[in-house]
């Protein structure tokens, strides 16, 4: 066995505990997931001296060792679990220097459990400037700990608190309180029904139970043990909470010492204008325009650029792979052009989680949830569900895993249950080729038809969102109660190098698990589109006379005909009837089923069907234009008019239509209830609403 | 009728008295709003809600239903 000496990172959110991890693991990182449960779990490696290495595990932040939210309850679940593979041998509180009462908690908390503890003060570089300043030597004594100064922003402190990981050994495991002061006879009679634990475990195990919910992964049975009413047991933990900073503030008394006149205005004069009953709404709707501009403008470059390498990598593997074979065949149309189906979406995750994360790193993020809690509020979510609302306009399924930070279940259900109303990147694709295909060109005071249409349908999504979220806030009855605490924490300039690794990480995330599910479906659609029962789809040359047309013309009628009598051809036929009064044939059809793998799958399938042969999105989008304007009826008339276009613009935008987003919503809510909800409800409403539209309009 | 932090006006001071409430969510205790402790009303949202408080050295954002829970002295200045 190497010597690896197990290290937990644990902290307030805000305090930079990431930037602690990334300055400790630089890039030696990995994310991956809790088991059952999709938080992340963020782990590196840190080299220390001699060959020792460190594996350092970044728990979810949280203010104490009572969980309101399941990213917290990690922490308690690894902490309470001797028997986890990760149970740290040494755990590292960050705390902010200028916060440094409230983050003493939890440290006095993690402390009680006897583990031992080194106490990081990140941002020490502004205790100059802050007023603040420290007896490291009296706080070390009185707090049994070791303690690192640290700034992460000028690289300071990181080699001296590696070698305290490295002597973790020496560290102190005394306790901070006398927790059995809580309640003396209760904790007594605890001790005695399990002589053999730790009796503050036991105390946490019980309160979490009542608090949150039963801790899955740990050995005692205290059901047998619960005495106290909810009630009582809340009143002793505000009790220990008091005691706690009874302890604290004697200790900081005599360590610290604040001169307050030092303190900087920076805070209070941002705030006045950030959340100014005016500009602050102003300001941050200015800021959401430049996050929409980036995606849609800035990020088009680069996606051009995927799209032609991957369309010229298919081409170039079906001419030098073995000609007309199957292998060939799935690799050029279902894998190649798969993954490029992924790999288009990455500029737009990518700048969309380059903003995020600097509205969350520089502290703005919790300022817009202040501006927009009551608003939010009467429909149902909370301000914290704006968030991802907006990252729903580039994907649902980064969206729905950021509701994890609503405490509240029902708000948190009611965001994750309408965030895929909101417009994603895929339904972008299908926007483009319709509205130009119906809405004429043209334009008043300036503005096209198109444009107007296209935010017409970007704000339809977001509307019906907030609508379906009023009606299913007073729908769903549910008994939790109203929970609603943000830290508003300082205005800092974002570090880089945090906004790059979110960055990647996030990509990553995305790139890796929705990627698999797209990939999957693609290759079936492949399948699905190669292969058909019968003679018709085996032996289409036959069916299709060799009249005046170019050998070219009659290779894509052939594969036109083929399409139309493979698997996913007769299942677009089969559903016809269903979709017939709301415009559309049976290739539409197709098209719609296909799009259950990803939406923008839809163009291309169209120009499958619609035989344009090799055409991809994007540079032969006039040819499938034209194809599809000339699209006809057996009676001459045409399939793409005004009406069975409006109506299809309304189906995509309403519809739920995408297996990756139902699949993140089943993690998410751990149940398939939810999800199902989710497909028969959105596509109900779609299939209503293209109805109605398509009846007027005809 | 007792007075309450949501009964504080913008920049008005108030010292907590009791935060026993059962309602109150146990993470706002835990960041210091707890007996004898301060608290300093900063700023408002529209409709006076959420109130935008220091307790204790932290700030922090709560809905005023929240806010009326917890019952002050106002500190005169």
């Amino acid at each position: 066995m190497s010597k690896q000496i197990n290290v937990a990172l644990i902290g307030n959110p805000n305090t930079g505990k990431t930037s602690v991890f990334n300055a400790l693991t630089g890039l030696n990182q990995k994310v991956g997931n809790y088991p059952g449960i999709t938080v992340d779990k963020k782990q590196g490696i840190c080299k220390l001296s001699r060959g020792v290495k460190a594996h350092i595990l970044d728990l979810p932040g949280t203010y104490s060792l009572n969980a309101s939210s399941l990213d917290e309850n990690v922490v308690i679940e690894l902490l309470l679990n001797k028997n986890d593979k990760d149970y740290p041998d040494v755990a590292i509180i960050v705390s902010d220097v200028e916060n440094l009462k409230r983050n003493l908690l939890l440290f006095t908390q993690i402390k009680d459990l006897k583990i031992p503890t080194i106490l990081v003060i990140n941002m020490s570089d502004l205790m100059n400037r802050k007023g603040i300043s420290l007896d490291i030597e009296l706080l070390e004594a009185k707090l049994h700990t070791k303690i690192a100064l640290v700034s992460t922003r000028k690289n300071n402190g990181i080699q001296e608190l590696k070698q305290l990981i490295e002597n973790y050994k020496t560290i102190s495991k005394e306790t901070c309180l006398d927790t059995s002061s809580i309640d003396t006879a209760y904790f007594e009679s605890l001790q005695k029904a399990f002589p053999n634990q730790d009796v503050y475990k036991l105390w946490l195990v019980i309160t979490q139970d009542a608090n949150f919910g039963k801790i899955t992964r740990q050995e005692l049975d205290i059901s047998k043990f619960k005495t106290k009413s909810n009630q009582e047991l809340k009143r002793l933990q505000q009790k220990e909470a008091i005691k706690r900073y009874q302890f604290i503030n004697s200790i900081l008394k005599e360590g610290q010492t604040i001169d307050r006149s030092k303190a900087t205005g920076l805070r209070s004069k941002l705030d006045r204008l950030l959340i100014h009953k005016v500009w602050g709404y102003v300001i941050f709707f200015w800021i959401l325009l430049t996050i929409f501009q980036a995606i849609y403008d800035w990020a088009t470059v680069p996606m051009d650029l995927i799209d032609t390498t991957f369309a010229s990598l298919a081409e170039w593997v079906k001419n030098t792979f073995p000609n007309g074979g199957m292998v060939t065949d799935l690799v050029a149309e279902g894998i190649v052009s798969g993954i490029g189906g992924i790999v288009i979406f990455i500029p737009q995750i990518a700048f969309l989680f380059l903003f995020i994360s600097i509205l969350e790193e520089s502290g703005y993020m919790s300022r817009v949830v202040f501006l927009m809690d009551r608003i939010m509020r009467r429909f149902g979510l909370s301000g914290k569900s704006l968030v991802p609302l907006i990252s729903g306009t580039a994907c649902a399924i980064p969206a729905v895993m950021a509701t994890r930070n609503i405490e509240n279940w029902k708000e948190r259900l009611i965001t994750i249950l309408v965030v895929p109303f909101t417009t994603c990147s895929a339904r972008l694709p299908v926007y483009l080729i319709i509205i130009a295909l119906v809405i004429p060109e043209g334009s008043i005071i300036g503005l096209s038809y198109q444009a107007l249409t296209l935010m017409a349908l970007y704000l339809l999504g977001f509307g019906m969102a907030i609508f379906s979220a009023y009606i299913l806030d007073r729908v769903l009855r549910t008994r939790h109660k109203t929970f609603f605490v943000v830290e508003m924490p300082n205005y800092k300039l974002p570090l880089l190098k945090n906004v790059i690794i979110t960055v990647i990480e996030k990509t990553k995330t995305f790139v890796f698990e929705a990627g698999k599910i797209i990939l999957a479906i693609s290759i079936i659609l492949w399948v699905l589109a190669s292969y058909g029962p019968g003679d018709k789809f085996n032996n289409a040359e036959a069916y299709i006379e060799p009249t005046t047309q170019t050998s070219y013309e009659r290779n894509d009628q052939i594969a036109a005909f083929k399409l139309e009598h493979s698997y996913i051809g007769i299942i677009g036929k089969t559903i016809e009837p269903l979709i017939k009064p709301l415009g559309y044939d049976w290739k539409v059809g197709i098209g719609l089923v296909a799009s259950f793998a990803a939406r923008e799958v839809f163009v291309g399938t169209l120009a499958t069907i619609y035989s344009v042969g090799s055409a991809n999105e994007g540079e032969n989008i006039d040819t499938i234009k034209n194809k599809m304007q000339n699209e006809t009826y057996a009676d001459g008339t045409k399939v793409f008019t005004l009406a069975s276009g409006i109506s299809l613009l309304l189906f995509y935008a309403f519809a739920m239509q995408c297996m990756s987003t139902l699949a993140i919503v089943k993690r998410e809510t751990k149940s398939w209830k939810w999800p199902i909800l989710q497909l028969i409800g959105m596509t109900a409403i779609a299939y209503i609403c293209a109805l109605i539209a398509f009846q007027f309009l005809k | 009728m007792h007075l309450t932090i949501a009964d504080l006006k913008k920049g008005e001071k108030g010292t907590i008295t009791d935060s026993s409430s059962e309602d109150i969510p146990l993470k706002l205790l835990e960041m210091g709003c707890l007996p004898g402790n301060t608290v300093h009303l900063l700023q408002l949202a529209p409709f006076a809600d959420p109130m935008y408080l220091n307790v204790n050295d932290s700030f922090l954002a709560i809905r005023k239903e929240t806010a009326a829970l917890i019952i002050i002295k106002k500190i005169d200045e």
